[in-house]
Parts: C-alpha cells; structure tokens; sequence
C-alpha cells in the first residue's frame, strides 16, 4: 500500500517579517511568504494550481485573527487553480497542510500553496489580550448574547482558552504530581532556543525565577505559560513527490498525517482531560508509519500555552501518559542537544504566535540544515510538528529527502 | 467572592430555555433520556446513547463536588478579579460536567474534590448556576 501522504513533499517555504505591531496588512504579509515560498520550491506563480489556508477569512474570531482568504491571496497573485480550501473545522491548523496532501494524493492539484497568516498584534492594538464573546475592552450591557458552544463557558467568566486549558493542566497537575517548575521548563526551553532565532519577539534571557516570579493569569498559567501575539505570515508548497529532482535543496516528505479525534469534542466535555484530542492524533500518526518516537530527531509542538507541549510530548509518545513533567524536568532532555530536541525556534511563547504555521516552518529549516545558530545537528532526518489544544488536534511527521 | 458585576447572557432559544431559567425555583436541571435515563449536557434533541427522542428536563440534587479549577486573575470583563472557575461533576451520573463558578468563598480555597452544592445568581431572565462549598 502507498499512504497518500508519500505522494507529497514540502518543497519550499516562506515567512514574512515577523513582529509585534508591524502595522501591515495580512495580505501583504501573506504575499511576502507566498512569493518567497513558490521561489524556494523552485516555482512561479503559474504553477501554483492549489490554494489553502487556515482558517479562511472567518469572522468573529478576534481581531488579527484569520488573515486572507482564499480568494484574496487567489486574486493578488493572479493564481488559476484546480483545488483550493479554506476552513476553521478540521485537524487545527495543519489541516490546511493536511488537506493539501490529500489533494496533492488524489491528484486535484501539483502545486499548493499553504499559508496562514495573523495580524493579533496590530490589530489587538494597545488593550491587552482580549477574552472571547465580551465585545472589545471590558464587557458591558451591550456585549452580544452568547449562543452555541461559547454558552456553556463564557457566561461563567472563562472567556479565554487559557481559562479552559488552565482546568485541563490541574488535573495533570492532580492526577501525574506535575509542578508549576516542571511546567516553566517549556517556557525557558522556548527562550533559550529564541535567544538563537534573530525573528523570535522576545530573546532576553529567562530563569526559572523569572518564570514564577511573573504574574498568574489563570492559574496555573503565568504570563509566560501563554503564547506572544505577533503580525506575521508563514507559507508552504505542498507539492507532488515527483517535484523533489527540480529542487536544489533538500525537502520535507511527508510521512504520515494524525487527524483523529475520538472524543466528544468539546473543551470541558471531553472524557480525559490531561491528553484532550492530541492522544488520538498523536496514536494515529504512529499507526501511519514504521517510524517510531525514538526515530525522532526534532519535536516542534504547538505551545499556544506551556502546557500543550507538554500534552503533545505524551501524545506522540516521547515520554508516557502523565509523565511529561518530570521528563521535561530540568530541561536537558527537551535541549537542543537532548534527546528530544523541543521548539528549536523558540515555540510560540518567544517566538511569536504565528498559530501553529511556524512551527511547520521550523521543521522544513531543521530538515534541511537551514537553521542557523540553532541547528540541532547535521542530518536530521524526522521532525514531528503538531498543532492544537483542547479539542482540537493534528499532527504531522516529516522526513528529509535529498 | 461578590457576585460578578456583569455575566455574557446566553442567548435563550427553545433548547436551552429550560436550563438558564431552571434556578427560579432553586433547581437545577439537565436534559435525561426518558427511555434509557442517560442525563446530556448540553442538551440535545436525541439522547447519544439510545437515540430516543424522548429527553425532558430533570432536576438533579444540586450536589456536586470539584473536578478541576482555575483561578483567573487576568481582567477579562473589568470585573471582580480573582475568581474561581471550576469544572464541576454530579453524583448523578459519570461523566456529567459542567463549567462554573466557585462563590461564597475566598478563591483560593478552591481544590480538586472540594464538595459544592448550587445556589443561583440572577441577571435579568436568566439564572446562572453557581457553587459553594457544601
């Protein structure tokens, strides 16, 4: 049997400047990563016969958000295409990725160019992170009734996914023993790393003082458990296997994808809360391939919040269930020169929140030697990326071809 | 912990009706199964587990304890700050959660196990299910 996913490869990437407050717009971040992506894959634009994003360009999911759909970065780049997507509801952010292997695998397209693109910081503005569903800064008797899903937590004061997941840490926190230093190494790992990535947003130096001396936000997160709003755009070519021998540089090939989710997807419904959706991804990715966790040469695990590393360590099998505190513990295993190398780049903590995207990035740079002063080591051969928290999960497992 | 100065309303429609408005007589309630007793939340039009159509509200003991917390100290909603929001589990059936808010005590004393019981808080139509300590 052939996998679909082996029909594809990651053949050029792309990133637009990253920043806080870059005052720019999505779509001209989004062409700044598309352009240098299709280039990198060795492409023009009129090759480029798919298009995919995630989320679309969808309303009411906070300002910065969404990005460019479709047909936006479509018509600014004058595309043709055979195939293209967009969407918020699929395998978190790398669904976008995702789906562009199945249409690369069905042969609906050649080419795809996959970008996601936020605009959080600028457009956030000078008020703070904002909570879901209480209109702006501060609430009042004019914030909109709340219907659907958001009903069951919103009217209870958790406005925020840090609300949500802060719950899911403390039954780790209750049922493994996990401990808030055990949870700052995911942080202080980040910006140890970020400290080598001359486009990670904050690079000053972080001990473990300074982590649990920073304030709570929803305990047990501090503000340094919580990721960084950034403007920026990440792209990617998704391309068909074939196209690797018209590259001068290696590529990413897809090896297996993890999509599943076998529980009631629902942030506090769901039936354990300390692995959530990511268990399911993390099983199927592994049932995908022959490739094992200690395979693995560099891990770059969505970190929206500390704590959803530590849960995609145990998904995908770098430690067992509930032991990811104390095989994080210290910091040396999840290093650059550990056994799991974790958030090369910095992760989205101090690198930046380009939702779920920079870290696919991360693993096409690691893959092919590409990554500067933070280079793992020569010849790495397996990346894991992985994106979500809560209900929502994907995950993918990539190796270097070339 | 005073109440909140300002809930998010939900917005009430013929399903959810029966829960927001359920504290006016001091109650709680969830949707059940009429035919295979499964209790669903959130309400449903047919019961997950048999398929039957026939789900009505029922009202539960109120009791519950603590299944995992978070104290927000982050100002959302320029509100009272810190409070505690809590996951909490009923007696009544494995598995039955709902999202909430710890009150009539210090935050902080909020734990994993803490026995609660509902009382309610009213804005406008709605009442809100809270929890105190038992």
């Amino acid at each position: 049997m052939t996998d679909f996913e082996r029909r594809s490869i990651i053949s050029g990437i792309g990133q637009s400047a990253v920043g806080r407050r870059l005052g720019r717009s999505g779509l001209d971040l989004t062409l700044d990563a598309a352009v240098e992506a299709i280039a990198d894959a060795g492409l023009t634009t009129a090759d480029i016969d798919g298009i995919a994003t995630y989320p679309g360009a969808v309303g009411g999911a906070g300002p910065g958000f969404s990005g460019p759909g479709t047909p936006e970065v479509q018509d600014a780049l004058r595309l043709n295409v055979d195939w293209h997507s967009g969407g918020i509801e699929g395998a978190a952010q790398l669904a976008a990725v995702i789906n562009a292997v199945m249409a690369v695998g069905a042969g609906l397209a050649r080419h795809v160019l996959v970008y996601r693109t936020v605009t959080e910081s600028t457009e956030q503005g000078a008020g703070g992170r904002q909570g879901i569903g209480i209109g702006g800064a501060g609430g009042g008797r004019d914030a909109p009734r709340m219907g659907g899903a958001l009903q069951w937590s919103i009217p209870f004061r958790a406005y925020s996914a840090a609300n949500w997941l802060a719950m899911n840490a403390h039954r780790h926190f209750h049922e493994y023993g996990t401990t808030p230093e055990q949870l700052a190494m995911i942080a202080i790992n980040a910006r140890r790393n970020a400290r080598l990535n001359p486009k990670a947003v904050y690079r000053d130096p972080m001990t473990l003082a300074d982590y649990l001396g920073c304030r709570i936000i929803t305990s047990p997160f501090r503000l340094y458990d919580c990721d960084a709003p950034v403007d920026g755009s990440t792209a990617v070519i998704v391309s068909a296997a074939q196209h690797a021998a018209d590259v001068d540089h290696p590529v990413a090939r897809v090896e297996a994808v993890g999509t599943a989710l076998r529980g009631r997807p629902s942030w506090d419904q769901f039936d354990d809360m300390t692995t959530m959706a990511a268990r399911d991804a993390g099983a199927q990715l592994w049932s995908r391939t022959d490739l094992k966790p200690t395979d693995v040469d560099v891990a770059e695990l969505y970190d929206g919040f500390s704590f959803l590393a530590m849960t995609w360590l145990e998904a995908l099998r770098f430690c067992g269930k509930g032991e990811s505190g104390p095989f994080v513990e210290g910091g040396h295993r999840i290093a650059l020169d550990g056994e799991v190398p974790l958030n090369t780049h910095g992760g989205q903590l101090s690198a930046g929140r380009l939702h779920g995207f920079g870290f696919i990035h991360e693993a096409c740079l690691q893959l092919r030697g590409e990554a500067g002063d933070r280079q793992v080591r020569t010849g790495v051969e397996v990346a894991a990326v992985a994106n979500g928290g809560g209900p929502i999960a994907g995950a993918l497992l990539l190796t270097r071809q070339g | 912990m005073s109440p909140a100065p300002f809930r998010v309303q939900p917005a009430l429609d013929d399903d959810n009706r029966f829960f927001w408005t359920s504290g006016e007589d001091g109650r709680l309630r969830f949707l059940r199964c009429q035919a295979c007793g499964y209790y669903m939340h959130p309400p449903l039009p047919r019961c997950p587990e048999c398929g039957s159509r026939d789900v009505l509200p029922e009202s539960v003991s109120g009791r519950g304890e603590v299944f995992s917390f978070t104290v927000n100290h982050q100002s959302w909603d320029g509100g009272n700050e810190p409070y505690a929001i809590v996951l909490i589990t009923f007696p009544e059936q494995d598995g039955l959660r709902l999202t909430s808010n710890l009150v009539n005590c210090p935050p902080d004393d909020v734990r994993i196990g803490l026995p609660v019981r509902v009382v309610f808080e009213q804005h406008d139509l709605v009442w809100f299910p809270l929890f105190e300590p038992a």
